[in-house]
């Protein structure tokens, strides 16, 4: 039942990915990246304990909030997004990046036996994606997201073979700090400069 | 007292609060205090020593457990850590020098915290974390509040973001190499994933676009410190690996892969430094070019390795102080740092470019200045196995010089009858005075870092022995 399960959280993110790539809405784009960390809580905790688990899945939602929030802040037209109008070749990468991920596991599996097929695919299949959707864009929101999406990936292979506390608060640190920070550039040079009076006159 | 706590708890919890209490006038004093204090107390107390004093007993401690994971500093890391807290100092006091706001100081604290914290964490492996937070911290201080983040910031994060993932994956995979050596075809997809990590980090070429880019976007202050920290503590990372698997070290092919990096990083940014307009961007290439010849000290075969590469590091804090100080003081006279705009600068700024031109000059190898006895001491290593190398490391200090030849001209260019001024305050004439100063002592006393460089190979169990 679970690995059913497992298959299934596999193809949501296969699905939340490309809606990342293909959307140019930010709202959909986030929202794919609350169900990635949700997807990772499952397959994480096929190896770590339930608690590790969820460190990462409310790190990961409280990153979403944080960049949901900001954005919500601006206005609609800033940040244009650079991905390419046509629709179609986000979709071939993604399909590419599936076939890689889905060709791959196998031999992942083979080499390092006892991870597990789901977990081996799903993290490529983040890790695929974060890496395309890196290769084309430099809109701030979306290369946050692209390095969040490709550091799930990661979490989710390194979880099955690396069981330290410390890491997992670690990892927790760099994904809210990628939060924290694509909140500050996303902030940064729209704040006007407080001048104080005092120093003024001085 | 535990050692975790003075080096890397202390000035964590001090760059916070300078953050959030200090007075903007006092925080340069205030944090070139405390890094003094640290610097101090890692050279007169040993670690895990006990000392008696009068009837008093003083022990500081090696190790603290966090997390089921231990932070731990040895006796040999007493000198390192003088050294990294005493340079610290040097760009803490100069912050009020160079007009930078108290964030600098407090940040900057952090940062330093943080990367202490990376030679310091069991297994050595989660230094790769650690370095991550840091450089998120970093671009905090690259992008002012009221500067919209350009290209070169976003660059940066992407390949400091890339690195991590595949440095850990690497070394679990050398784990499992060392547990049964016989399986080639690991060790060299660990090999090429830990190369292509460190040249993230440490920008080799062509990994490196991003630092000229930001060095044009960035306060140059700001960013002559992520020149010094970073690839300074990621160079120590690194040799940790180097110390820890023997295959690294006796690997032929990974030892001309990273000769030809090396000689790739500094050939390239010579040249490309040869024909820079901006003064920002030939920093940059100056500490490029650096990078690559600190790998090419990587692969010298002798127990100097380790006093070699310190010899390289430790300057390298001063001259990219001077240098990026003496930048930050000509930022107020031209923003952009572009050469049509300094034209005759130096009869206005006549210590500042003073400085920037000693410093580039020891950055190049000039001899009686800092740089010199490391590139002297590596071209005599280098000599008898790979003279052909040393052809390029000339090529590109070529460079270095035709790029200071033609700033030193703007610098000179001055309308007719201008007359020479001193625009400098004080402050920033004392500190660029000290630390040019600096440069020659340890240029023509290269002794002087003895105290701090002997220990240093005892840092490591099998490099240097």
């Amino acid at each position: 039942m679970n690995d059913v399960i497992s298959w299934v959280i596999v193809v949501v993110i296969l699905l939340s990915s490309g809606l990342i790539l293909i959307s140019k809405d930010w709202r959909y784009q986030l929202g794919a990246l609350a169900l990635q960390y949700l997807a990772a809580f499952w397959l994480v905790t096929r190896h770590q304990p339930f608690v590790i688990g969820s460190v990462k899945l409310v790190t990961g939602w409280m990153v979403v909030t944080v960049l949901g929030m900001t954005r919500l802040g601006l206005d609609e037209n800033a940040q244009t997004t650079s991905t390419p109008e046509n629709r179609g070749f986000p979709t071939a990468l993604v399909l590419v990046i599936a076939f890689l991920a889905f060709g791959v596991a196998p031999r992942i599996e083979a080499a390092m036996p006892g991870l597990g097929l789901p977990v081996i695919t799903g993290g490529l299949l983040l890790i695929g994606a974060g890496l395309m959707q890196l290769g084309l864009t430099s809109n701030i929101l979306r290369v946050v997201i692209s390095l969040l999406t490709l550091l799930i990936g990661f979490e989710i292979i390194y979880a099955a073979i690396e069981n330290s506390i410390l890491v997992t608060g670690l990892l927790a640190s760099v994904n809210l700090g990628l939060g924290l920070l694509g909140a500050y550039l996303l902030l940064a040079g729209r704040t006007s400069l407080a001048i104080d009076p005092e120093e003024e006159t001085e | 007292m535990n050692a975790a706590v003075i080096w890397i708890l202390i000035p964590l919890l001090a760059g916070l609060l300078t953050l959030l209490f200090a007075p903007e006038r006092f925080s340069a004093i205030l944090g070139g205090a405390l890094a003094v204090l640290l610097a101090l107390t890692a050279l007169i107390f040993p670690i895990d020593t006990a000392l008696l004093i009068g009837n008093f007993s003083l022990k500081i401690s090696a190790s603290v457990q966090v997390l089921g994971r231990s932070f731990t500093f040895g006796v040999a890391d007493g000198p390192l850590l003088a050294a990294i807290y005493g340079i610290s100092a040097l760009w803490f006091f100069g912050t009020q020098a160079s007009g930078t706001s108290n964030r600098f100081v407090s940040l900057g604290l952090m940062i330093v915290a943080l990367l202490t914290a990376s030679i310091a964490v069991e297994p050595f492996l989660f230094a790769a974390l650690i370095l991550e937070i840091a450089a998120m911290l970093v671009i905090v201080l690259l992008v002012p509040p009221y500067q919209k983040p350009q290209r070169g910031i976003i660059r940066f994060i992407i390949y400091q973001t890339l690195a991590m993932p595949l440095i850990l994956f690497s070394g679990w995979i050398l784990a499992g190499v060392e547990a049964g050596p016989g399986n080639l075809s690991m060790t060299t997809q660990a090999g090429t994933m830990l190369g292509l990590g460190f040249a993230f980090l440490l920008a080799i070429f062509p990994l490196n676009n991003w630092i000229p880019l930001l060095a044009e976007e960035a306060p140059p202050y700001a960013m002559g410190f992520l020149l010094w920290a970073l690839p300074t503590f990621t160079l120590i990372f690194a040799l940790d690996f180097f110390d820890r698997y023997t295959w690294l070290r006796t690997s032929q092919q990974f030892s001309s892969a990273m000769q030809i990096a090396g000689v790739l990083t500094m050939t390239s940014a010579g040249l490309f430094a040869a024909t820079q307009k901006q003064l920002g961007r030939l920093m940059a290439y100056a500490a490029i070019a650096e990078a690559g010849l600190v790998l090419l000290a990587f692969t010298v075969q002798s127990t100097e390795i380790v006093n070699l590469i310190f010899l390289l590091l430790i300057p390298r804090g001063l001259e990219l102080a001077v240098w990026a100080l003496g930048l930050s003081i000509l930022k107020r006279e031209s923003y952009a740092l572009k050469f049509e705009e300094l034209r005759g600068v130096a009869r206005k700024y006549p210590i500042a470019v003073g400085a920037i031109v000693i410093a580039h000059l020891s950055m190049l190898g000039f001899p009686l200045l800092a740089g010199f006895p490391a590139r002297l001491a590596l071209a005599q290593e280098l000599a008898p196995h790979a003279l052909p190398i040393l052809f390029w490391v000339y090529l590109s200090m070529a460079g270095l010089l035709i790029g200071l030849a033609r700033s030193l001209t703007v610098f000179v260019l001055a309308p007719e009858g201008a007359a020479w001024k001193l625009a400098e305050d004080w402050v920033q004439v004392v500190m660029l005075g000290v630390g040019a100063i600096g440069l020659f002592i340890l240029g023509i006393f290269p002794q002087t870092l003895q105290p701090f460089i002997a220990q240093l190979p005892t840092l490591f169990k099998h490099l240097g022995q």
